[in-house]
């Protein structure tokens, strides 16, 4: 058998050498791992600007910076995580990277379309860094982007606007390419029922995206239409009104939360089973749940505007709509709960993030019901209560499936092994350090602290300055797992094909994988979670040895 | 790569493109039909300051071009090509014309005062600010697609020339030819939207 190159190493075609054959690709594989270098920088920087903001609350008035700067920063801050970290993260680099693999094909449907996504996204954050200098800076309207205070504000609106509408176009036409991929590339001996949970989480999620952001750029444009011809569509003074935009907003921004969640949920559906050597519990309870919350979270947008003067009738309507999106959550939490149950659990760092996810996320799934419950919202509203929901859900959900994909998964893309020891310090500090920075925020909202403020009373002061010793540990201990992840190309202590044991296609495939990923006809299992031959071989103490 | 070949997925993609097309005129929509409800009389008073004659006319004039494109892509199927690059020419006229058409109309109401933030509009009743508020965004970004269609026509048109689409390969024609009914629907729900208000 000649020796295998992985995709790293396969020769380009002539005139396709060097930086070339990486901006030019069309490969999945090289595009998933450009999106994981662009994203880790984003998230860099908004994870420092974040810090920056709790270190400007840690004390009563001015501690680093000005109010006009704490505006912009929150205001950056929310957009790059948002537009550039969260929702591209998982779908952008694992999904492009492993949809493929799992379905057992060669690449995605429309390759060159997916280079055009990344070179969008690209393209959006560039804008972003210009719209930081030019014409009155970053915007300090928050990342919703409210009217009329953002058509008003002299900031530089519409660029940062623009940026998100070509982010929107960018996450969108990878959603067109997942759908039709799974649709058309599936292995023939692939049946529905028999695809991994991460590719059916992503295809759900892919529907949202297509569903959804059309709405947000149709939004994004009025804004800049509004500034820039002052229509007044949602000018009360002429004719407008300011409510339709929040609705127009929510129709996709909502959704969008689940575009974040979504694939998060398929990253713990496929480490859970994994390290508890154990079928999936409920593989199609999940299945009809992903696609249960791309359906009812379209529906619930309105929650976020029960002070904003709508009827009662629709308070009622979207809060009891709320409720209902909980279930398909709840049934995925406890059917991974379940899947331990009884189980050979082997400890690993990606399964210790996939547990701390399923804590943090639980807190924020929760908490979420007091803000949907109408009565309970009117008294949070717009205080951190909010602030810490949204982060538990969004940075404990999303960030650390983040985090636990990028364990699980990084052996299989770079063929290296990072240290553990440090992973699971990091682990541990990063959340204790969750723990402390946003659990005070809950108790600061209740208290009635609002949100985006820029000072704050004296009886908050206990709780901000707990918070900020709390965002320190969370940042050292984030910055340490990035470090100990980088570290591993220095080291470069080898990866078996299946160090884990698991059992979807993409760890019988060599760690990184080929160009065309497969080496041989990839071996389609009747049920995805069948560990059967991972454990046979193990009790023969080959573990690691396990081939197709 | 294999997919070159599958048709269907290419005919898969391409409508789940125009779907998103839909959408983004959807939020418009949605904003047209809340105005609507909030002042029912300022949008028939601004209705009835349109042009209907240009409107219909327009109207026809897409609804033709519509037909043409879908004719020249029966024409590559069965492999007359210069057909199919005469049906493809006419299109793009039609497309011409509608713009012309649209030109004039703007023009127009820009000469008697009615544009956004005008003082006539500022100063008259906001119901119909609103109403001729939403006519611009609507169908200058529809014009907006018609131009972005025409393009698509004529790249579509070079292709032909140049042999590149051949009568078992037109998917580049044919997903042209269905942005441009895209283009044609979208038009079909603006005209009685804003010039049959009643």
């Amino acid at each position: 058998m000649p020796a295998i190159h992985s995709f790293f190493d396969t020769p380009s075609p002539a005139g396709l050498t060097g930086v070339k054959a990486w901006l030019l690709t069309h490969d999945h594989k090289r595009l998933g791992i450009m999106y994981l270098w662009a994203v880790l920088f984003w998230f860099t920087v908004a994870l420092t600007v974040g810090f920056l903001l709790r270190i400007e609350l840690m004390t009563i008035g001015k501690t680093i910076m000005s109010a006009e700067i704490y505006n912009s920063a929150f205001t950056l801050h929310g957009v790059i995580m948002i537009f550039l970290f969260v929702i591209p993260a998982i779908p952008a680099i694992f999904g492009n990277f492993f949809l493929p693999i799992q379905l057992g094909t060669n690449d995605v449907f429309f390759p060159r379309l997916n280079l055009l996504s990344w070179y969008l996204y690209m393209f959006g954050g560039l804008l972003a860094i210009i719209s930081l200098f030019t014409a009155g800076g970053f915007p300090d309207t928050g990342w919703t982007f409210y009217v009329p205070f953002s058509v008003g504000t002299n900031n530089n609106v519409p660029l940062t606007v623009f940026a998100a509408f070509i982010l929107g176009m960018s996450s969108m036409l990878t959603g067109l390419n997942f759908i039709t991929t799974v649709h058309r590339m599936r292995h023939k001996a692939m049946g529905w029922m028999q695809i991994p949970l991460f590719t059916w989480s992503l295809y759900a999620t892919a529907w949202v995206q297509l569903l959804a952001t059309p709405v947000i750029s149709i939004t994004l444009l009025l804004v800049i239409f509004e500034r820039a011809f002052n229509i007044g569509l949602f000018d009360p003074d002429k004719g407008g009104d300011p409510l339709l935009y929040q609705h127009l907003f929510w129709m996709y921004s909502h959704p969008a939360v689940y575009v974040m969640i979504l694939p998060g949920m398929g990253v713990i559906s496929e480490i859970i089973p994994t390290f508890s050597r154990k079928a999936i519990f409920g593989y199609k309870a999940i299945v009809i749940s992903s696609l249960g919350i791309a359906v009812a979270g379209s529906l619930v947008w309105a929650h976020h505007m029960y002070t904003s003067g709508m009827s009662d009738t629709a308070v009622f309507v979207f809060s009891l709509l709320t409720f209902l999106v909980a279930i398909p959550t709840a049934v995925k939490v406890f059917s991974w709960v379940s899947t331990m149950y009884k189980a050979s659990i082997e400890m690993t760092p990606p399964l210790l993030y996939a547990l701390v996810f399923i804590y943090l996320f639980s807190v924020g799934g929760l908490t979420g019901l007091v803000l949907g419950a109408a009565g309970t919202d009117i008294h949070v509203h717009d205080t951190h209560f909010v602030v810490s929901h949204f982060h538990f859900t969004m940075f404990g959900g999303t960030g650390f499936a983040f985090f636990a994909a990028l364990h699980f998964w990084w052996p299989k893309m770079f063929g290296i092994m990072y240290n553990f020891k440090r992973a699971y310090i990091a682990a541990t500090l990063a959340t204790v350090g969750f723990m402390f920075h946003y659990v005070p925020m809950f108790i600061l909202g209740m208290q009635g602290m609002p949100r985006r403020y820029y000072d704050y009373l004296p009886q908050f002061a206990q709780g901000n300055a707990l918070a900020a010793a709390g965002g320190l540990l969370l940042f050292v201990g984030i910055m340490l797992m990035l470090i100990n992840l980088v570290l591993s190309f220095r080291k470069r202590e080898i990866s078996s094909i299946n160090p884990w044991g698991g059992v979807t296609l993409e760890w019988t495939v060599p760690s990184p994988p080929p160009l065309h990923n497969f080496v041989a006809e990839p071996n389609v299992k009747e049920y995805p979670y069948d560990f059967s031959e991972i454990l046979t071989a193990e009790n023969a103490g080959k573990k690691g040895q396990v081939t197709p | 790569m294999e997919n070159k070949s599958d048709f269907t997925g290419i005919r898969i993609g391409m409508w789940l493109f125009l779907y998103t097309e839909i959408i983004l005129f959807g939020g418009l929509f949605v904003l047209y039909a809340v105005y609507l409800h909030m002042y029912p009389d300022d949008f028939v008073s601004g209705g009835k300051q349109l042009d209907r004659v240009i409107g219909a006319l327009n109207t026809v004039i897409l609804l033709i071009s519509s037909f043409t494109v879908a004719a020249s892509i029966t024409a590559i199927r069965k492999n007359s090509k210069k057909l199919s690059l005469g049906l493809l020419a006419f299109s793009f006229l039609c497309g011409v014309v509608f713009l012309v058409n649209k030109y004039f109309e703007w023009g127009y109401k820009f000469h008697h005062d009615i544009y956004p933030n005008s003082e006539t509009l500022t100063n008259g009743p906001p119901g119909e600010n609103i109403f001729f508020g939403l006519y611009y965004v609507i169908t200058g970004l529809h014009g907006l697609h018609v131009i972005i269609g025409m393009t698509l026509l004529a790249v579509s048109f070079i292709w032909v020339a140049k042999g590149k689409i051949e009568h078992n390969n037109f998917a580049m024609l044919e997903n042209s030819g269905l942005y441009w009914h895209l283009v044609d629907l979208i038009w079909i729900f603006v005209f009685p939207l804003f010039y049959l208000v009643l």
